[in-house]
């Protein structure tokens, strides 16, 4: 089997701060880390690798830096990386995004399973694995919670829905976007990370992939962002304090009206 | 010509599911602003006449039902070669589909074919003056910011809805349309995955369709005190929603899960006990439409976006809360013995 992990770079949300004054996101000092989610089909990657026997490539495409984030997949035990980056790739939305990443997993050869996570951290718009499967001409499931090959080129595995889990079963290749349930991210081994860092990563542009450059970057991207503002928050918070007895219990009062008001209202 | 306007309708077993009348409201004041007809595409198998009426009754113009026994549950194969097969020969200007996870497959899937730009999870629409094109407005960076994103030159604009972001359509009787049915051709319909089964979720664990939310962090503390919090809930007719690190914890499933890396919930009202606020947090859960915290500290970022927010110790507020709320005449006098047998 060959299983490919596409992963993407991202700011660690837990680092990012708002500048109160301009509303704007402070980026400045704030580490990039591999998207938590992806974590999750990597491990989703090793568990198959060492249950049927697969080799496992991280695909990335993103700056330079975003060398980093494969070579920590690589640190928890992916075979092998190749990292996508081009300045003519910058400014690409999610349809350019998985135009771009499709000819890379096509140079790559043939896969029998492209596991993606849920969506990422920064975005957040979970379209790029269904829209990288629909341009490879694969069958796509998102939100899947667990994943058995059959050995004969089928698969089964299970879709997390708004009313509970679809079973499902289909052929290989096939493109599933997988959540959190699906196993618990190993931490890298000591010998992974030396590993990780003998390895190199080719570095793949428009050099290699050659593609239209209508198709590309800002120019290939169908979406335009005109505007970024802080929402406003219209919430006025009642704040009111408990403490002693008499505190709390004038404070439940107050409370309990509030709630009654809205449910009526 | 007049802006053809889509929205997607879901249903299930042949019963509309509530969110297509919320995109109903979005789609009336898109093709208002636009000046435009509503139609409103729904896939199934055998649909009656009446359900359809419906969505006319709730403001499409037209119905666009493709139907076959393919069709009847999502199949997200054939839904896109269908929906594409539409699209392509009704050339709409804007579909609106919600961010489901079933608009959330399905979409981007067919956006990628049909060529054209797609914004996820949106929390308003609205029309340019002038170009008279879409402008779609999501939370991004964990909902720290808003960002507006058109799409100039691909049609059709294409856009996700959040649910309950926003009220469903009310009828309005005697209202006339257009119901067209299509048989899509069987080629279309071939799909390399089936459905094998089902597995419905336990009523109560049903966090994303309920209107009301008790939430817990990590101020319960210990998850024997899940009662009273669930104690709670029931005397709302909540759901019980938890923070990630009662869920690392195993106290509660991930189901329950909410923020950027578990649901996105928007219900009428949430009730924090115990939930600090972080911005991963208050992504999945800042567009409800009332917010309530406990939380002993008072610089909790959860008071932040509260609209009533209690400082104090959630063992002495709740259990004096559902006291009141189930019975106001009683609360002071139990009040006084939970206080007095020491509930911390
Ligand atoms: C990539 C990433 C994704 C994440 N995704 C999510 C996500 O989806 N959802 C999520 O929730 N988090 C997520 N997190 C984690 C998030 O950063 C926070 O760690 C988490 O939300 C904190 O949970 P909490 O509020 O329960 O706990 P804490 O932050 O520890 O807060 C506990 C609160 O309880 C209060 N408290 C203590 N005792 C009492 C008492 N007796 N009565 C009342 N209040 C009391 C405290 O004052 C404190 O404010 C994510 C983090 C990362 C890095
Ligand atoms: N630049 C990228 N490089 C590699 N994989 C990506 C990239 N962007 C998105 N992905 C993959 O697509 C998933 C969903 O991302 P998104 O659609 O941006 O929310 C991620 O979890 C990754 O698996």
């Amino acid at each position: 089997m060959r299983i490919l992990v596409p992963v993407k770079q991202v700011p660690d949300t837990r680092t990012v701060r708002m500048d109160e004054k301009t509303g704007t996101v402070i980026r400045d000092g704030v580490a990039a880390i591999i998207n938590p989610l992806d974590l999750y089909a990597i491990e989703a990657a090793l568990l198959l690798k060492e249950s049927c026997g697969a080799e496992t490539v991280a695909l990335s495409m993103g700056p330079p830096q975003a060398e980093r984030a494969l070579r920590e997949a690589l640190a928890m035990g992916i075979d092998r990386a190749v990292l996508v980056s081009d300045r003519a790739y910058a400014g690409s939305d999610t349809w350019a995004t998985a135009w771009i990443l499709a000819a890379a997993a096509r140079r790559l050869g043939e896969f029998d399973l492209i596991l993606c996570g849920e969506r990422a951290t920064d975005g957040d718009t979970g379209q790029v694995g269904p829209e990288l499967a629909a341009a490879l001409g694969l069958p796509v499931l998102t939100h899947v919670n667990h994943v058995t090959p059959d050995g004969a080129g089928g698969f089964q595995a299970g879709r997390l829905v708004e009313t509970g889990e679809e079973l499902l079963a289909g052929t290989l290749p096939a493109l599933l976007t997988v959540v959190k349930e699906i196993a618990e991210p190993r931490l890298p081994t000591l010998n992974g990370k030396i590993r990780a860092r003998r390895e190199t990563i080719p570095v793949w542009g428009q050099k290699e992939l050659q593609l239209d450059p209508a198709s590309i970057g800002l120019e290939g991207s169908p979406t335009r962002v005109v505007k970024i503002f802080r929402p406003k928050i219209a919430r006025q918070c009642r704040l009111v304090f408990g403490g002693d007895e008499r505190k709390t219990a004038a404070a439940v009062n107050e409370l309990a009206a509030f709630l009654q008001s809205r449910a009526s209202a | 010509m007049a802006a053809d306007i889509w929205i997607l309708a879901e249903q299930r077993q042949g019963k509309l599911l509530p969110v297509s009348f919320e995109l109903l409201t979005r789609g009336a004041a898109v093709a208002a602003k636009r000046g435009g007809r509503l139609h409103a595409v729904v896939f199934g198998h055998n649909l009656a006449e009446a359900e359809l009426q419906k969505l006319i009754d709730c403001g499409a113009d037209r119905v666009l039902a493709a139907e076959a026994p393919e069709l009847a549950e999502f199949d997200l194969e054939a839904c896109a070669a269908v929906l594409l097969d539409l699209i392509r020969a009704e050339k709409p200007e804007i579909l609106i589909a919600a961010a489901t996870t079933t608009g959330r497959a399905l979409l981007p899937y067919t956006a990628m074919t049909a060529r054209a730009g797609l914004t996820a999870d949106c929390t308003e629409l609205d029309i340019e003056e002038g170009s008279g094109l879409l402008l779609q407005t999501r939370p991004a960076i964990g909902g720290n910011i808003m960002a507006t994103i058109k799409c100039p030159r691909h049609r059709p604009q294409m856009a996700t809805v959040r649910p309950h972001s926003t009220k469903p359509a009310t009828a309005q009787p005697g209202r006339r349309g257009e119901i067209t049915r299509v048989r899509p051709e069987p080629a279309r319909l071939v799909s390399r995955i089936r459905r094998t089964g089902f597995k419905p979720l336990a009523e109560k664990d049903g966090i994303q369709d309920a209107k009301r939310l008790v939430v817990v962090g990590r101020g319960i503390k210990k998850p024997e005190t899940l009662v009273l919090a669930r104690a709670l809930a029931d005397a709302l007719g909540a759901a019980l929603g938890a923070s990630r690190e009662v869920v690392d914890r195993g106290w509660l499933p991930y189901p329950h899960q909410i923020g950027l890396s578990g649901k996105t919930v928007t219900p009428e009202l949430y009730v924090g006990l115990g939930v600090s606020g972080s911005i991963q947090h208050l992504a999945g859960m800042q567009t409800a439409q009332t917010i309530v915290a406990v939380n002993t500290d008072p610089e909790a970022q959860i008071f932040k976006v509260a609209d009533f927010g209690i400082v104090g110790s959630l063992f002495d507020i709740v259990p004096a809360l559902i006291q009141s709320l189930q019975d106001p005449q009683a609360k002071k006098s139990v009040l006084e013995q939970k206080l007095a047998k020491g509930t911390k």
